[in-house]
């Protein structure tokens, strides 16, 4: 049989060309600039996968180990490189495998499309073999999902798949292919989609609240500003920059605004939260207005919404109107995109400075320092600490690489000490806490930013979760640096069994294999390090090597993420031991 | 707390497949009963609309209608409270046909409620009855010691007092 393939010119948008509907997805594919795919073939999903065969040398396809594994480097790679995703599955079990990725990508708002193979439209709902109902399954965590019968339908719910995955407030939007529409022929041609009339990307701007928002800024004499993802996924942040230098505000960040503004920018002044930094918890009980830009007041950001902020004017800068007054009042809701709306408050906002105010911040941080950070980034105990595992990758990469952690103590330590000087450096599961991210997080990291260095940080538990993607590594040589802290324990759970649940250590010891064997079984440099002497020149060497590299570091098996704020406590009932 | 109250809510949206489970989904995921639900074509050409009623406070009311226009075939979603929509269901009721003739309660019944027989077969008969909730749960007590073989009713259906700008928002978008 011939092998019909379409060149170059002939893809463009506006031909018309007779081809397969699994070579449609390819062009599709092309067409919205997607060069990487990742994956799991299967029965329902051949037709495509035989057209990737012939397209290898446009579209590259990684085969992950797991379909988990796809979800998270189409995460990693969309994270870094601020693009679309892409992951593919099978029907049945590897479409259900693409879950807890897609959970994972709504939560946290990540653009990313996945395309499953479907059992043929004759078959549907007759429980035919590997026959899963995904559309119905992953409705609650989509932005949108769609089933495909017939092959023509395919060009516009592609090009609508991607206009959705990507525009506004992004996420995960899943297309499952029946297996009769993959072979149909059909004329294709492709347009790509810039509007649906029932869906508003980012709403107008409303010149009003604009003005109202800048009045109370310019009035306030302890403001403080929390920005959130948005910032970055919006491309805010010059804009954002330019805003708290003018207005001379301290700014802090929900996790996933991590990097945003440089670490050390001065008005640089935390994290807040759960295992946030100790002054931006406290004074958000103390500012008179909280300019919230970009981020969703997650419960894990506010702790008892009772006591949250009420002293405060709130000022919210947001893309979603459902955000608005979900989880706190907004007295001033700024609806639009958080560029645009930076860049529309500029010339309202009075220069300023807050030093008086912005010296509480360093007064707080000045204790937190003495109680918390000390003890984790210069230990005079033995055992070595995960502080200082970070502080050591900070220096050895100049605080310019791309930190993707797992779930647990090691990922609220890394959050909190990672340095950053460049935005979209922190990569981490937010919403969700998933554990098993990082490792194929990191591989799609480092695949979307191929010149940065990806440093992927997990505890000795989630790195159990989906080690088999250590195989994707090996077989694509992607070099990324793998660090894991082992605690020999499940850390985070193990800290509340010792302070909510009487050190009961229910389940929460692991036995752990010789990782450094299992590293080496796939071929990838390793080493573990279990002295402080050792520490300087494994992170050197891990630097210096230009291939991925495992980095095992045994730390304490008990240590406690300080400062914390139990669940359902008020913000500034944050515990510094 | 705030008080629980009855609301309408009316969602106009595209004709998909798949949309009722994504709309129910919302409702479910924050644990509230759906009272009634309707879903048929609107004034406005392709377009559908849902009519929800729900018992619960404004706020949760409020943030629900916010979920649901964030679905991407939602064009518009609104809500309002009793006294802001007229409103009514349908029901039917199935009643053995020897009770037309030995009752003759029954036809006063039919007649004060200003409802009307639609068939008659040898076996039964069946009687329709439009408007609010009580008026039907009246004579449903009233037909009740007869006996009735059979009875439905509708989900709520409702249009507003005031105008919803829906039109004006689809003839605003430009369709490219
Ligand atoms: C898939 C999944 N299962 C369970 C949890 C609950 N959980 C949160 S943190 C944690 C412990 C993580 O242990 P480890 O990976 O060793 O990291 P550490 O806390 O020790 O740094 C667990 C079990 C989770 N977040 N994700």
């Amino acid at each position: 049989m011939e092998v019909k393939t379409l060149k170059k010119e002939e893809s463009k948008t506006g031909t018309k060309i007779r081809i397969s509907g699994a070579e449609a997805v390819i062009h599709c594919l092309l067409a919205e600039g997607i060069e990487t795919v990742y994956g799991y073939p299967g029965g329902a999903i051949m037709p495509i996968y035989d057209e990737l065969y012939k397209f290898r040398d446009r579209l590259h396809h990684v085969l992950t180990r797991h379909e988990q594994g796809a979800t998270h480097a189409a995460q990693g790679y969309a994270r870094v490189s601020g693009k679309v995703g892409v992951a593919m599955a099978t029907s049945g079990p590897g479409a259900t495998n693409l879950v807890t990725g897609i959970a994972d990508a709504q939560i946290d708002s990540t653009p990313m499309v996945c395309i499953t193979g479907q059992v043929a439209r004759h078959l549907l709902g007759s429980d035919a073999f590997q026959e899963t109902d995904i559309v119905g399954i992953s409705t609650p965590v989509t932005k949108w999902n769609y089933q495909i019968t017939n092959a023509s339908e395919i060009p516009e719910v592609m090009a609508k798949a991607f206009y959705i995955a990507r525009s506004g407030r992004p996420g995960p939007v899943l297309i499952d292919i029946t297996k009769n529409a993959q072979f149909e022929e059909f004329d294709f041609e492709y347009q790509k989609c810039t509007a649906i009339r029932s869906y508003t990307a980012k709403p107008t701007i409303n010149q009003d609240k604009i003005e109202e928002a800048a009045e109370l800024i310019n009035k306030a004499k302890k403001p403080m500003i929390v920005w959130g993802q948005g910032i970055i996924l919006g491309k805010a942040e010059a804009a954002l920059k330019a805003f708290v230098e003018k207005a001379g505000i301290p700014a802090a960040w929900t996790i996933l605004g991590a990097s945003a503004l440089p670490s050390t920018h001065p008005l640089n002044v935390g994290m807040v939260g759960m295992h946030g930094n100790y002054g931006p918890n406290m004074l958000t009980n103390e500012c008179d207005v909280l300019i919230a830009l970009g981020m969703r007041f997650d419960d894990r950001v506010t702790g008892d919404l009772s006591t949250y902020a009420k002293q405060a004017k709130v000022l919210h800068f947001e893309i979603d109107p459902a955000e608005i007054n979900k989880n706190v009042h907004a007295d001033v809701p700024v609806l639009g995109d958080v560029k645009e709306s930076l860049e529309a408050i500029l010339p309202l906002i009075t220069e300023n400075n807050h030093d008086a105010w912005h010296n509480k911040f360093k007064e707080h941080y000045k204790i937190e320092f003495d109680k918390v950070i000390k003890n984790d980034l210069h230990p005079e105990k033995e055992g070595l600490t995960m502080g200082e595992v970070i502080e050591r990758i900070n220096k050895e990469s100049n605080h310019e690489a791309v930190i993707v952690s797992d779930v647990g103590q090691h990922q609220m330590i890394a959050c909190r000490y990672a340095k950053f000087n460049t935005s979209k450096s922190n990569i981490t599961s937010g919403g969700l806490g998933t554990m098993g991210f990082a490792l194929p997080a990191a591989i799609g990291a480092k695949m979307g930013a191929p010149k940065r260095e990806v440093v992927a940080v997990i505890g000795d538990g989630g790195y159990q979760m989906t080690i088999q993607e250590l195989g994707t590594i090996f077989q694509t040589k992607v070099p990324v640096k793998i660090v894991v802290l082992n605690n020999d324990f499940l850390g985070m759970v193990r800290q509340w069994q010792q302070l909510f649940f009487d050190r009961r250590y229910a389940s929460t010891e692991m036995t752990n294999p010789d990782f450094i064997k299992i590293a080496e079984g796939y071929h990838i440099q390793a080493k573990k390090v279990t002295k402080r002497e050792d520490l300087e020149g494994a992170v050197k060497e891990m630097m210096a090597s230009p291939n991925a590299y495992f980095l095992e570091v045994q730390v304490e098996k008990e240590d406690n993420v300080f400062p914390m704020i139990p669940t359902g406590a008020s913000v500034s009932d944050i515990r510094l031991s | 707390m705030e008080e629980n109250k009855t609301f309408t809510i009316s969602v106009y949206s595209e004709n998909n497949v798949g949309l009722l489970n994504r709309i129910s989904g919302i409702f479910l995921k924050r644990h509230i009963n759906i009272e009634s639900l309707n879903v048929s074509k609107s004034e406005i050409d392709h377009v559908s609309k849902f009519t929800i009623v729900v018992h619960t406070t404004e706020d949760w009311t409020r943030k629900i209608v916010g979920q649901i226009e964030k679905q991407i075939e939602v064009i518009k979603a609104y809500y309002h409270t009793n006294e802001e929509t007229i409103f009514q269901e349908s029901a039917l009721f199935k009643i053995a046909s020897n009770l037309l003739f030995d009752e003759r309660q029954i036809q006063n019944i039919i007649k004060d409620n200003h409802s009307e027989i639609v068939t008659v077969s040898p076996e039964f008969f069946v009687i329709s009855k439009s408007g609010r909730r009580e008026e039907i749960e009246e004579m449903y007590e009233q037909l009740k010691p007869y006996g009735i073989m059979q009875f439905v009713r509708s989900g709520r259906i409702s249009v507003s007092k005031s105008e919803m700008q829906i039109s004006n928002i689809l003839k605003e978008f430009q369709y490219q």
